[in-house]
């Protein structure tokens, strides 16, 4: 039973971060397409078409290993954590229902259209489909955000002989922590999409590329990050504060508190101890945390002593912590530096260039952190006060979970090898292509002297 | 109409609805994956284009299956994926293989693409082979006996087979020339194994399956069952004799192939559907016994009928606008 369950753990842990590494990318390149293609429809500038054409290849990959890895994901539920529908299966189940049939049946047809119609339907139509699209993703992360909030703090409902029963479906999607999460996931995925962007067009500059495409490219990721890098502290603070409020045991493993305190420090670094309930190897800067939380520097905050065999494993939390507002921070440095040099009409040298090409993933990085905080935070609940995880277990025999493991594992290795290994391929083998396509003579309906640029080399 | 009572019956309905589609539109285009030849690339290229537009959106059919059956009949899904955990990881296997070598064939460099080729087609077998075997060990009621087993390898190739068929009349239907004769020998083949697996099937399921047996054999019950097999041997014999004709002058008649074999899709799953109903589990759980809350079902049902329709005209509009032969695949 124990390993079932530590298996079943791993499995669907693994299965969940795989699978947020595409949506994190592509909820948010569907937006940037969306955008770099009314550009060209302004402008009709070949340049944006150049962009569009080479980030929507990117996009069509990314895209698939998010349905691939999504359509495991659903099925994963009742084969590995029967109790959860079980229990709370009536709250679970409309949500995932909703996804399905608002965003993913949408996504999948529009996109259709988008990779392949734009020879077939007006260019209006090509555009509105990737409107769609993008559309379709985030409607997506809208469902399962709403979910996932549920989980951490769940409302709207009540127990009858043992089983959740929707009262109030407003009350239950517009949860105490929906909005924050929405908002703090959506911004990450911009982020991440937005170095990925960045440092992939990093690389081709690096690699000797002299078009247009890839600096333009370049700029308006990294503007779109010095945008909404502060946005997500701003964000990102708030959500905090209300996980104070709802989630105090979370906190309280995020900030590395064991005793209930008035004007707690602020840990840069620390390494906690669980055995002995406490931290070794402090870096504190006095008051901060306090100040932070609670807005008052001499403020009180719970320690996890208060909450003893119903908090979270601390280290995971607290490191995870770390490393997402770490990455955060060296974004906003990058971004802004970046930005800087950009408006001022200098080319990048070569140090921030490979700063940015350092940080093509970071975004991903960030992304499985913050998730590990939020998700290891909740436990040992799988559902906040509702249901624990133990208790959603699923009790088929070890070796199966085992035998399932070992395959997923597997393919993805070779799958994020290949997916790591293909972008920077097209990278470099848009390097090497000089001359405009044939079919890029695509008319803008703004402007006919799209070829007139193209000859200016774009 | 929406009373406590008649819910599970609606959803039982639904599910129907998603699987039979899922079944017609993933069938086609995983058949296309199984007969990939790899020794000609450009017949894989036209072949692969001729479902590009629409993978991804057939698959989701599937997805909306599970998640109909994960909302409507919470205990039916564990127990079923539970008796089914490995199979299942199989298939999700396959369908992640042939979902990401799609994508991956376009992108990579002329040696790697005919590997992705080649895993695109296993990705296709591998699915199609375990959604095969989990159908057998559903109709055999998660039964782990020898005869059960082989029950279910019998369906493993049936399926397969039948998504074969339908993948070739596909092609009849989006191409032209040489590629279209070969799918036309192909159609022919697949539809001989297909008829024997149909008939094998109605003999053996009753046999070893008393539940099936009784309900196949009481009247008046027994001449709609009896309708049911005929229809379906009729119009595959109908197919046959279309086949050998084709092709015609200006490709008259090039979608009939199709058609024909979605009628029989159809006809073979009532045939199934009527076989078990009102059971989500065969002989252990019945749709009212493993429904949701009304109120969830409720909730989700009133978003379905708004959303169902649009998701229905949207798709004929795809199909629309992709409509006739396949041209090159071109990404932007
Ligand atoms: C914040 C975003 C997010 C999160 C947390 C998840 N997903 Fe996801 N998922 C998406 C955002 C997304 C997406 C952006 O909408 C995808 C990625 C690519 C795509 O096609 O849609 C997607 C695809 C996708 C698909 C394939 C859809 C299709 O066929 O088109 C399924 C079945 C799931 N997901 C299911 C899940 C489940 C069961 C999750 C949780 C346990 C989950 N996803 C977490
Ligand atoms: C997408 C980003 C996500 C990541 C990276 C992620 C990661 C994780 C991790 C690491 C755990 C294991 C915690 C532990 O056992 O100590 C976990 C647990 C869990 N999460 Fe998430 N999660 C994500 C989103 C979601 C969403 C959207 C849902 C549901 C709607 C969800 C449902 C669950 C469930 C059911 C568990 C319990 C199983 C377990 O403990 O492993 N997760 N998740
Ligand atoms: C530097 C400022 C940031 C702050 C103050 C911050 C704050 C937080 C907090 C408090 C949580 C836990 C929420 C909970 O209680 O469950 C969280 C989760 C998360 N963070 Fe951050 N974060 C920051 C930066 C980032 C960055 C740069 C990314 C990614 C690019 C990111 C991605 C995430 C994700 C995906 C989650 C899990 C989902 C959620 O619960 O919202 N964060 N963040």
């Amino acid at each position: 039973m124990d390993d079932v369950f530590l298996l079943s753990r791993l499995q669907f842990a693994a299965n969940i971060s795989f699978h947020i590494l595409f949506p994190s990318i592509s909820i948010a390149l569907g937006w940037f397409l969306f955008y770099f293609k009314l550009r060209f429809n302004i402008s009709g500038h070949p340049v944006w078409m150049r962009i569009y054409r080479f980030w929507v290849k990117v996009f069509a990959l990314t895209f698939a290993m998010g349905v691939v890895s999504g359509i495991t994901m659903s099925f994963q539920f009742g084969t590995n954590w029967p109790g959860y529908m079980e229990t709370v299966g009536n709250i679970a189940g409309p949500l995932l229902g909703y996804e399905v049939l608002t965003a993913f049946f949408l996504e999948a047809t529009f996109l259709g259209i988008m990779l392949f119609g734009i020879h077939k339907v007006p260019n209006w139509l090509h555009t509105l489909s990737i409107l769609i699209v993008a559309l379709g993703t985030t409607i997506s992360a809208f469902w399962i955000i709403v979910l996932n909030s549920w989980m951490q703090t769940p409302a709207g409902f009540e127990m009858r002989e043992g089983v959740a029963h929707a009262v109030d479906w407003w009350a239950i999607v517009f949860n105490p922590s929906f909005p924050y999460r929405l908002g703090h996931v959506l911004l990450a995925s911009g982020l991440t999409a937005s170095f990925l962007i960045a440092g992939l067009s990093a690389y081709r500059i690096l690699r000797g590329d002299h078009k247009k495409a890839p600096r333009l490219a370049l700029k308006t990721a990294v503007f779109a990050a010095a945008i909404l890098m502060p946005l997500q502290i701003f964000v990102g603070d708030a959500h905090g504060l209300n996980t104070l409020e709802h989630q105090p045991q979370k906190v309280a493993a995020m900030e590395g508190i064991w005793d209930t305190e008035k004007g707690v420090p602020l840990l840069l670094f620390a390494i906690p101890d669980e055995k002995n309930r406490t931290n070794h190897f402090e870096l504190p800067i006095p008051n901060l945390a306090s100040l932070i939380l609670t807005h008052d520097p001499e403020g009180e905050i719970k320690g996890l002593n208060e909450f003893k065999g119903e908090h979270p494993p601390v280290a995971p939390v607290f490191y995870g912590f770390r490393v997402m507002v770490g990455i955060g921070v060296l974004m906003l440095v990058v971004a802004w530096y970046c930005s800087i040099v950009l408006i001022r009409k200098k080319e990048l040298s070569s140090i921030p260039l490979y700063a940015l090409l350092a940080m093509t993933f970071s975004g991903w990085i960030a992304t499985l952190a913050g998730w590990y905080v939020t998700e290891i935070g909740r436990q040992p609940y799988l559902v906040s006060g509702v249901l624990k995880t133990v208790d959603a277990v699923t009790d088929i025999a070890p070796e199966n979970v085992v035998f399932s493991f070992i395959l997923y594992m597997s393919v993805y290795v070779v799958l994020l090898i290949a997916y790591l290994h293909t972008l920077f391929l097209m990278a470099r083998k848009s390097v090497e292509i000089e001359e405009m396509q044939p079919d890029e003579e695509i008319q803008s309906p703004f402007n006919h002297s799209v070829n007139k640029l193209a000859e200016q080399g774009a | 109409m929406f009373a406590d009572h008649n819910l599970p019956i609606i959803f039982a309905g639904l599910m129907a609805l998603s699987v039979i589609v899922y079944a017609i539109l993933d069938g086609y285009d995983l058949g296309v994956g199984i007969l990939l030849p790899l020794e000609n690339d450009q017949q894989a290229d036209q072949m692969i284009a001729s479902i590009g537009p629409f993978w991804d959106a057939n698959e989701t059919w599937l997805v909306l299956a599970v998640g109909l059956l994960l909302i409507a009949f919470p205990t039916a899904h564990s127990a079923i994926l539970k008796s089914l955990y490995i199979p299942t990881a199989i298939m999700l296997i396959g369908l992640i293989l042939r979902g990401v070598a799609f994508d991956f064939r376009a992108k990579v460099a002329q040696v790697n693409k005919h590997r992705w080729n080649q895993v695109f087609k296993l990705g296709s077998f591998i699915a199609s082979l375990s959604q095969g075997y989990m159908l057998g060990s559903f109709v055999m009621g998660f039964e782990s006996s020898v005869a059960a087993n082989l029950f279910s390898v019998l369906s493993a190739l049936g399926v397969t087979c039948a998504y074969a068929l339908i993948g070739s009349t596909w092609l009849i239907l989006k191409t032209t020339d040489s590629l279209q004769l070969r799918a036309i020998k192909w159609a022919k083949l697949t539809g001989i194994i297909s008829f024997v697996g149909i008939l094998a099937v109605c003999i053996v399921n009753p046999l070893i399956n008393s539940f099936v047996f009784d309900r196949w054999t009481s009247a008046p019950l027994v001449y709609f069952v009896a309708f049911i097999p005929f229809v379906c041997f009729t119009l595959l014999t109908i197919g046959y004799l279309v086949l050998n004709r084709l092709p015609l002058e200006n490709d008259t008649a090039c979608w009939l192939p199709f058609l024909i074999t979605v009628v029989v899709y159809i006809f073979c799953f009532c045939g199934l559907a009527f076989s078990f109903y009102p059971y989500v589990v065969p002989g252990e759980l019945t749709i009212w016994q493993a429904a949701s809350a009304p109120e969830s079902l409720r909730f989700i049902l009133y978003g379905a009928l708004v959303v169902i329709p649009c998701i229905l005209a949207y798709t004929v509009f795809s199909y629309r606008i992709f409509w006739g032969k396949v041209e090159e695949l071109r990404y932007h």
